[in-house]
């Protein structure tokens, strides 16, 4: 399976975690092209390995686990369009690195839920830790229920919504893309943020440096009726707008060894 | 990276010492150095103390054995002789000891004469509270002490992997507040103002049994406890006075305590029932005693958080 390749390099493992065993156990019950895996008994490499059997060689599109009891690192890596359900709450580094699918998480999740998603739909149907969708570049990321502290650290593009509270530093870092967030936010909203748009319905409890507020546009509000209609959130409230100041652009746009040739 | 948890039952005692053995077993990949427990039994009119006649480290050499004896026997002649009366001594393991004893005087000064036994360290004092920290994952230590059949109302334990001072039970955790009764504490996080702190203590008059940067918050609320302040106010007021990044947890005879740092750098999960309260590190460990899809949530940074039983 090239999805597993270089795994069973693995040579150095200090605390004895790593699961060395890499067979694929086959315990997903197939029916009508849509494949379920009770996960209550599974490791996190086997539930893993069982995805990428299901989704990458046995080309099923609709995959659904039970029981996945706060497990961490459950459906990272996946870089295909498929259907993955999450029937319960899901650890720490959830769905990382995924490309393609299209989640639901009925539960909640850890900390860094999809990290560094390069496309797809996720939707939480409960509440999230800190680092939630940190370094996303694209798709659209959905938490109904409150996140912790900085939501989209280093955000590259996409789109995060937030229905609940959010914590500290949201948005902190962002690049690209936007937050929608429905709730109260903590304090250093967009914090050293050097593009993209956040709009936020509640509270702010402090802007972040070189955060500030930016005019609502007709652009802006479609976009949000859209993405709210998408989801089901009804339609939008009264938003606030920021943006990056652009006061901090302190950097010259040479990169290093252009200087020298300039010099 | 460490691992905290912590549960207190609202409903009448329970097996404590199992489902925070559990708590912490899950959170082994946090930190397999050492596991602690602080856990409250059933309250009785004497004081029950821990102590430790040796650390693990301690080098074994040919009259380890004696020296231990001897040792144990100078505690129980310190305690006569500040006014004690020792009911029973029970050998858990050979270099740590519980002592059972009525006492009606200054806590301080007979822990300070328990301690002026060389290599010796108070672990824990108090009516309830009974603080079990020793090298090894939470299993090892749970069946080296005796844990398993442990029935209390609550309780908080610590899996830690050393950042900043030995693998040993001096810098294990949970910290007991020296010379508070019944304090416990357990953190996850750095302290960048120690040294700050330590001084100003040690000028106050407080000791410190260990380098490990966690003893502070244990020593800090001990002194806040003494000067009247509440748990509550206590932990608060450390938001502002303690720097770095932590979430810790605290307990006293009748509560449990949380506080997250302003970055919210480290994790805590918490889960809220009418009977029962369980805080940890990563979700799974609460799994481990509360099965079913249950609605978690993380505390938001600065809160502080106080539930008593």
């Amino acid at each position: 399976m090239d999805a597993v390749v270089g795994e069973s390099q693995i040579t150095y493992d200090a605390r004895g975690l790593v699961e060395v065993d890499d067979t694929v156990l086959g315990v997903a019950v197939v029916k009508d092209g849509k494949a379920t895996i009770d996960a209550s008994e599974l490791t996190t490499r086997k539930i893993n390995l069982e995805i990428r059997s299901l989704v990458y060689e046995q080309g099923i599109e609709d995959v659904t686990i039970l029981n996945p009891g706060g497990k961490h690192s459950l459906g990272v890596g996946i870089l295909t369009r498929c259907k993955m359900t999450f029937e319960g709450s899901l650890g720490y580094f959830a769905l990382g690195v995924i490309d393609g699918p299209e989640v639901t998480v009925n539960g909640r999740v850890g900390w860094s839920a999809c990290e560094n998603m390069m496309a797809g739909v996720v939707v939480i149907n409960g509440n999230a830790g800190s680092l939630t969708g940190a370094a996303i570049r694209g798709g659209d990321l959905v938490i109904k229920g409150r996140v912790g502290a900085r939501t989209g650290i280093d955000q590259k593009g996409g789109t995060i919504i937030i229905t609940g509270a959010a914590g500290s530093n949201t948005g902190f870092m962002m690049q690209r893309g936007r937050q929608l967030l429905l709730g109260d936010v903590g304090p250093h909203l967009g914090d050293s943020m050097y593009d993209g748009i956040i709009y936020v319905a509640g509270k702010v409890k402090s802007l972040g440096a070189d955060c500030v507020p930016g005019e609502m546009t007709d652009e802006d509000l479609e976009f949000v009726t859209r993405k709210m209609g998408l989801y089901d959130l009804g339609t939008p409230p009264e938003l606030q707008k920021f943006v990056c100041g652009k006061k901090l652009y302190n950097y010259d746009n040479l990169e290093p060894h252009e200087r020298k040739l300039v010099l | 990276m460490c691992g905290i948890a912590g549960i207190i039952y609202r409903d009448g005692p329970h097996a404590v010492g199992e489902d925070m053995k559990q708590m912490l077993q899950s959170m082994k990949h946090r930190g397999p150095d050492s596991t602690g427990y602080a856990l409250y039994g059933t309250p009785s009119e004497a004081f029950r103390m821990r102590i430790t006649l040796a650390d693990t480290n301690t080098k074994r050499d040919f009259d380890f054995a004696e020296r231990l004896v001897r040792r144990r026997s100078e505690v129980e002649g310190k305690l006569r002789a500040v006014g004690a009366s020792v009911t029973e001594i029970d050998e858990t393991t050979d270099y740590t000891s519980t002592f059972t004893f009525d006492y009606s005087g200054d806590l301080k000064t007979l822990a300070d004469q328990v301690e002026s036994v060389r290599d010796t360290q108070v672990l824990s004092l108090g009516h309830a509270l009974e603080i079990v920290k020793d090298i090894g994952d939470a299993e090892t230590v749970a069946a080296q002490y005796n844990l398993d059949k442990m029935q209390g109302t609550h309780g908080i334990g610590h899996v830690r992997m050393a950042t900043e001072s030995d693998v040993d039970i001096a810098g294990a955790h949970p910290y007991w507040a020296y010379p508070f009764s019944d304090v416990a504490v357990v953190h996850n996080g750095q302290l960048t103002n120690y040294f700050y702190w330590r001084r100003r203590l040690e000028r106050s008059g407080h000791r410190f049994q260990s380098a490990c940067d966690s003893e502070i918050i244990a020593v800090y609320l001990a002194e806040k406890l003494a000067e009247g302040t509440s748990l509550e106010d206590a932990m608060t007021q450390s938001m502002e006075e303690l720097d770095g990044v932590f979430t810790y947890l605290c307990v006293t005879a009748d509560s449990l305590g949380m506080a997250k740092d302003e970055l919210a750098a480290k994790p805590l999960v918490l889960y809220e029932s009418d009977n029962i309260i369980a805080v940890a590190s990563e979700e799974i460990a609460i799994r481990e005693v509360v099965p079913g899809e249950i609605e978690t949530y993380d505390p938001f940074e600065g809160e502080v958080m106080v539930w008593t039983r």
